[in-house]
C-alpha cells in the first residue's frame, strides 16, 4: 500500500517538477552568457497563458493535425507511470516495460510527425523528416543501452533495473561508462538540445523540433511544450536512475538525492548547451551512430 | 662459412657507403658477388655446421634457395657493370648506396635461407624489403616513388600480419609446462605438443603475411609496379630471388604444419591461392601493354605453380621446388634481355616495339628462348617441372585442379605470346641495327643455358637436394 | 592487475572505434597517438617489473607511438597541403557499422580458440584482433596517404597488444619482435612521407594512379 502510494506521489512530483528543470536549464545557460536570464517558473507561466487562448488551425488541416498534441500527451503520461524515479518502483511495472516506454515515445513522435506532415508545409515536413532520421539511430541506441542494463541487471523491468549498476573499479566500470555515455547522447538527442538541435534558433533551416510544432498554437501548443518537458524529466529520470547506485538507501533520502541528481543533470544540459557549438546536420547521424556502436560494444562486454 | 655468407656483403656494402669512386664500387660488388658464390658452392662440398644453438642453419632446402640467391646476384652483378655505363647520363640514386643496398640485399637473403627460427625468419624477410626499397627508386621519378611507396606500404601490411602469425605460433606452442621453442627443429620434434586450432590460425596467417611479400594473389597489387619500375636487373633479382626466399618462409610454416598434422588443411589452402594466384594473372596478362609487367605478372603466375605443387605435396613438392630453380633462372634471364630491349627502344610500351630480330638480333633471340622457356616449352626446365605439377595432381586424382591448372597456363601462354611475336616480328625500326654490348649478353646466355640444361638432364646432387627438400615439408617422393 | 588491464582494453577499443567514426585527419592522429600511449603503459602491467625490458620497451612504445609518429605525421599534414577531411571511399556510419561488426567476430574468434595458457588480462586477445581488423578496413577503406599510415600503426598496436598476452611466456622473442616492428615502422613510414610530401607536393593516394595495367582507351 505504502509502495503504491509512494509511486503516485513521485509520479505526480514528476509532473509538477518537469516544467522546472527547464527553467533551470535556462538559468544555466543565462549565467553563463552573463545575463539575469528568465524567471525559473516562466514555462508555468507561458503553460497558463496558453491554455487561457483560443486555437487557430489552418483549413487545410485535418483532425490529425488536432489529435496530434492530446495524444502525445496521453502517450508520455502513460509512459511516467512506468518510470520508477526516487526509490519507489513504477505506478505499472512489468517485463519488458522498457520496451513499452520505448514504443511509447516512438508513438509520440509519430503522432507529432504525422501532425506536422498534415499542415503541407514544406518547413515543418523537413523538420519531421530530420526528426524521423535522427530518432532512427537514437531509438536503437536507447534499447540497445537498456538491454545492456538489464542483462547487468538481470531483470527485465524498469522498475528492477535502476539503482542496481555497482561503480566498483575495474573492468566492469567500462560497460556502465559506456551506456552513461549512450543514454546522456540519446537524452540530449530525444530532447531535441544542443549538440544535436538547437531550441533556441529561429532559422526554419537548421531546425528540427521546433519547426514540426511552428502552426500549433494555444492550447495545443501548451499541451507540446509541457509534453516536451515530460519526456525531458522521463528520459532524465531513466539516466539517472540507471546510473546511480542507490539500492539500499532509505527511501526518502534515494528520493532527495534522485531529485538533485535531476537538477544537476538540468545544469549539465545548460553547461554543456553553452559551451558546445550545434553540430551540423550532418554530423548528428555520426554522433548517434557512434552511441549505437558503444551500446553494442557495452553490451558485448556484459554477455561475452 | 655462414657467418661469412652473411657478413662479407654487410662488411662490403658498408664500405661501400663511403667510397664514392664507381670504379672500386663496380669491383666490390663483383668480388662479393663472386666470393658468396664460392662460399655456397662450399657449402654444397662441405655442409657447414649449425650456429647459435641452432638457430643458423643450412638445410637442404635453405641450400637449394641459398644458391639461387647467388647465382642469380652473380649475374645481375655482371649486367649491372653495363647498366651503370648506359645509365651514367639519367638522373638516378648515388650509386655508392645503390650497391651499398643491393649488397645488404643479398645478405638480408642469405639470412632468409640460412634461418632456422621463425623470429629470425620473420626479421630476415623484413629486412629484405627494407634493403630492397631503395633499389626501386634508382630512378627518382615520381612513376618509382609510387611503386616504391606501394611495395613498403603493402609488404609493411603484409610483414606485420606475419608477425601477427609468428605470435600466434608462439601461442599454439605456449602449451604448459615449458613453451616449445620456436626454431624449426623444435617445432617439428615437438609437434604433438603443438595446439592444432592456434596453429591453423597461425598458417593462414604467415601464409598471407608472407604471401603478400611472395606476390600471391589477390595480395600481389605492389608486384608489377615494384618489378616494372626497378632497374632491369633489380627486377631479376627480386622476381627471382626475393619472391623465392618469401616463399621459403611459407614452406617453413608448412614443413611445422606437416609435423602437427595438420598438412592436409595447409594444403589445401595452398593449392586454393595457387590456382587463385594463376588467375589473375592469366587474366593480367592477356592485354598486357608493358613488357616489364607482364614479365611482373608472369612471376605471380610462376609464384602459383610453386605454391600449387608444394600444396599438391608428394611429388608435386619436388616439382615445385624444382620449379623454384627453373623460373628463377628463366624470369632473371627475361628480365635483364628487357633491360636490353628498354635501352635499344627507350620505352617500356609494348606498342613502341617491334622488328627486334632486325634492331638487337642477339636479345631477340634469347628473348623468344625464353619466351619458350616461361611459358613450359620442351626442352626448357620449366617443361619438365610443369608437367610434373600436372602429374602429380592426376596421381592424386585432383582432375578438376589438373584442368584449371592447364587452362590457366595456356591463357598464360596466349596472353603473353600475343605480346612477345610482335615485338619479335614486325617492321624495324629506322635507325636500323645497334650494336650489342657482349656484357650484357653473357649472363642471359648462361642463364638460358642453365635452363636448358636443366630440362635435358637433372643433376644427381640437384635431384637429391630436391628430394630431401620436399620431404622436409612432408612430400615424399612416391 | 587483471582488471585494470581489461579497462584499458576498453579504452583501447573504443579509440579505434573513435578513429573509424572521426572525420578530422588530425582527430584521427592525435586518436592513434592516445592509443600509442595507453598500451605504451601495457608491458609494465603485464610482465612483473623484474628486469627493466618492460621499462624499456614501455618507454620505447610511448615516444615512438605516442610522441613521434603523431608529431612527424602532424607535420606533413602541415606542409602538405592534404584536405582536412578523412576522405573514405565508405561513409562514417558505414564505417562504425564495420567496426561494431568487428567487435562482434572479434569476441566470436576468441570463444572460438581458447588459449592453452592464461592471459594476463581476458580482453587482450579480442581487443588484439579488432585492432588487427579495424587496421586493415582503414589501409583500404581511405584516401589519404597519410590514413594508411594510421591504419598500419592500428594494425600494429593490434598486433603488439597480441604480442604482449605472450609476453610472460616467450619473453624475448616478443620484445624483440615488437621493438623491431616498432623502429620499422617508424623508420619506413616517417622516410616514405617525407619524400612523397617532397616528390608529390600531395600525399594522396588516390591521386598515385600513374601505374596500372590497362591505359585508359
Amino acid at each position: 500500500m505504502i509502495s503504491i502510494l509512494s509511486s503516485i506521489l513521485t509520479v505526480l512530483c514528476g509532473f509538477a517538477l518537469a516544467p522546472l528543470l527547464l527553467g533551470v536549464v535556462n538559468r544555466t545557460k543565462a549565467v553563463f552568457a552573463g545575463r539575469k536570464g528568465q524567471p525559473l517558473l516562466q514555462l508555468y507561466f507561458d503553460l497558463t497563458r496558453l491554455i487561457g487562448k483560443g486555437a487557430v488551425y489552418s483549413r487545410t488541416t485535418s483532425w490529425v493535425f488536432r489529435a496530434g498534441p492530446i495524444v502525445g500527451l496521453a502517450a508520455i503520461a502513460i509512459a511516467m507511470t512506468l518510470v520508477p524515479f526516487g526509490g519507489s518502483r513504477g505506478l505499472v511495472s512489468f517485463a519488458g516495460d522498457f520496451f513499452f516506454v520505448a514504443y511509447l515515445l516512438g508513438i509520440l513522435r509519430f503522432l507529432w510527425v504525422v501532425a506536422a506532415l498534415d499542415t503541407g508545409s514544406s518547413f515543418e515536413g523537413m523538420g519531421a523528416s530530420r526528426e524521423v532520421a535522427f530518432s532512427a539511430l537514437a531509438e536503437p541506441a536507447l534499447l540497445l543501452a537498456l538491454t545492456a542494463v538489464a542483462w547487468m541487471t538481470r531483470s527485465l523491468s524498469l522498475s528492477e533495473m535502476v539503482g542496481r549498476l555497482s561503480w566498483t573499479l575495474g573492468p566492469g566500470v567500462a560497460p556502465i561508462a559506456m551506456v552513461g555515455c549512450t543514454l546522456f547522447v540519446v537524452f540530449l538527442a530525444e530532447n531535441a538540445r544542443i549538440p544535436v538541435d538547437d531550441p533556441n534558433t529561429h532559422l526554419e533551416l537548421t531546425m528540427i523540433h521546433e519547426v514540426m510544432v511552428l502552426d500549433h498554437s494555444g492550447p495545443d501548443f501548451a499541451m507540446i511544450q509541457y509534453t516536451a518537458a515530460l519526456k525531458f524529466w522521463l528520459l532524465g529520470a531513466i539516466l539517472i536512475g540507471v546510473l546511480l547506485p542507490l539500492e539500499g538507501l532509505p527511501m526518502i533520502i534515494r528520493f532527495l538525492v534522485s531529485v538533485a541528481g535531476m537538477f544537476t543533470l538540468a545544469v549539465l544540459v545548460g553547461i554543456v548547451e553553452s559551451t558546445m557549438a550545434r553540430l551540423r546536420l550532418l554530423k548528428v547521424p555520426q554522433l548517434l551512430a557512434g552511441a549505437c556502436a558503444l551500446a553494442i560494444f557495452a553490451l558485448i562486454l556484459v554477455v561475452r | 662459412m655462414i657467418i661469412g655468407l652473411i657478413l662479407i656483403p654487410v662488411l662490403a656494402g658498408v664500405a661501400c657507403l663511403f667510397l664514392g669512386n664507381s670504379r672500386q664500387l663496380r669491383v666490390i660488388l663483383i668480388a662479393v658477388a663472386l666470393l658468396h658464390l664460392i662460399l655456397t658452392i662450399l657449402c654444397w662440398i662441405f655442409p657447414p655446421a649449425g650456429l647459435w644453438q641452432g638457430w643458423l642453419a643450412l638445410d637442404e632446402a635453405g641450400k637449394l634457395f641459398l644458391t639461387i640467391v647467388s647465382v642469380l646476384f652473380v649475374g645481375s652483378s655482371f649486367y649491372l657493370l653495363e647498366y651503370f655505363q648506359r645509365e651514367a647520363g639519367s638522373p638516378h640514386e648515388s650509386e655508392s648506396v645503390f650497391v651499398a643496398c643491393l649488397l645488404f640485399f643479398l645478405a638480408t637473403m642469405t639470412l632468409v635461407t640460412v634461418s632456422q627460427h621463425f623470429s629470425l625468419l620473420w626479421v630476415a624477410i623484413e629486412a629484405t624489403t627494407l634493403a630492397s626499397a631503395p633499389l626501386i627508386y634508382f630512378h627518382r621519378n615520381p612513376q618509382s616513388l609510387e611503386a616504391t611507396w606501394k611495395y613498403l606500404l603493402i609488404c609493411s601490411v603484409g610483414i606485420a600480419l606475419a608477425l601477427l602469425g609468428t605470435f600466434l605460433m608462439a601461442a599454439a606452442a605456449t602449451a604448459s609446462p615449458t613453451p616449445v621453442e620456436l626454431s624449426i627443429a623444435g617445432l617439428t620434434t615437438n609437434a604433438q605438443r603443438l595446439q592444432p586450432a592456434w596453429l591453423k590460425a597461425a598458417f593462414l596467417f604467415l601464409l598471407v603475411g608472407y604471401g603478400t611479400k611472395m606476390g600471391l594473389a589477390p595480395l600481389h597489387s605492389w608486384l608489377p609496379d615494384a618489378h616494372s619500375e626497378a632497374p632491369s636487373a633489380v627486377s631479376a633479382l627480386l622476381s627471382g630471388a626475393l619472391l623465392n626466399c618469401a616463399f621459403l618462409g611459407i614452406f617453413r610454416t608448412l614443413q611445422v604444419c606437416s609435423a602437427a598434422g595438420i598438412g592436409e588443411f595447409a594444403r589445401q589452402v595452398l593449392i586454393a591461392f595457387g590456382l587463385i594466384s594463376m588467375a589473375f594473372a592469366a587474366i593480367f596478362l592477356l592485354r598486357q601493354a608493358d613488357y616489364k609487367r607482364m614479365l611482373a605478372y608472369s612471376s605471380v603466375e610462376h609464384m602459383g605453380i610453386l605454391t600449387l605443387g608444394i600444396g599438391l605435396g608428394g611429388l608435386g613438392s619436388f616439382a615445385g621446388l624444382l620449379h623454384a630453380v627453373n623460373h628463377s633462372l628463366t624470369k632473371a634471364l627475361l628480365f635483364l634481355l628487357a633491360g636490353n630491349i628498354i635501352f635499344a627502344y627507350r620505352s617500356k610500351s609494348t606498342e613502341a616495339v617491334s622488328g627486334m630480330f632486325h634492331r638487337i638480333p642477339a636479345t631477340a633471340v634469347l628473348w623468344m628462348a625464353g619466351f619458350f622457356a616461361i611459358i613450359g616449352f620442351p626442352p626448357f626446365g620449366t617443361f619438365i617441372s610443369e608437367l610434373t605439377i600436372l602429374r602429380a595432381a592426376l596421381q592424386q586424382g585432383h582432375g578438376w585442379i589438373a584442368a584449371a591448372y592447364l587452362g590457366f597456363l595456356s591463357l598464360a601462354m596466349i596472353g603473353m605470346a600475343g605480346v612477345i611475336l610482335k615485338m619479335l616480328y614486325g617492321p624495324a625500326p629506322a635507325q636500323g641495327q645497334i650494336r650489342e654490348s657482349r656484357l650484357s649478353l653473357v649472363t642471359p646466355i648462361v642463364f638460358a643455358a642453365l635452363v636448358l640444361v636443366l630440362g635435358l638432364v637433372i643433376p644427381n646432387f640437384l635431384s637429391q637436394t630436391l628430394t630431401t627438400a620436399a620431404g622436409l615439408a612432408g612430400g615424399a617422393v612416391r | 592487475m587483471r582488471e585494470w588491464i581489461d579497462l584499458l582494453m576498453v579504452l583501447v577499443a573504443v579509440t579505434n572505434l573513435a578513429i573509424l567514426g572521426v572525420s578530422r585527419l588530425r582527430t584521427c592522429i592525435r586518436l592513434s597517438a592516445i592509443q600509442g600511449a595507453m598500451l605504451g603503459c601495457l608491458p609494465l602491467m603485464v610482465a612483473p617489473l623484474e628486469s627493466w625490458t618492460p621499462l624499456l620497451l614501455a618507454l620505447v612504445t610511448i615516444a615512438l607511438k605516442g610522441w613521434v609518429l603523431p608529431a612527424l605525421l602532424e607535420r606533413s599534414l602541415v606542409e602538405a597541403n592534404v584536405q582536412r577531411e578523412v576522405q573514405p571511399f565508405v561513409g562514417y556510419n558505414a564505417s562504425i557499422l564495420i567496426g561494431v561488426i568487428a567487435i562482434a567476430a572479434s569476441f566470436w574468434f576468441n570463444t572460438r580458440l581458447p588459449l592453452p595458457f592464461d592471459p594476463p588480462g581476458t580482453l587482450m586477445i579480442p581487443t588484439a584482433f579488432f585492432g588487427v581488423l579495424v587496421g586493415l578496413f582503414i589501409l583500404v577503406s581511405r584516401k589519404i596517404a597519410l590514413n594508411q599510415v594510421i591504419g598500419y600503426l592500428v594494425l600494429e598496436n593490434g598486433i603488439y597488444t597480441f604480442g604482449l598476452v605472450l609476453m610472460p611466456h616467450q619473453t624475448l622473442m616478443v620484445e624483440l619482435g615488437i621493438l623491431l616492428d616498432l623502429f620499422v615502422g617508424v623508420f619506413v613510414m616517417g622516410i616514405a612521407i617525407f619524400q612523397i610530401n617532397r616528390e608529390f607536393d600531395h600525399i594522396d593516394a588516390d591521386r598515385m594512379t600513374g601505374l596500372r595495367d590497362w591505359s585508359d582507351e
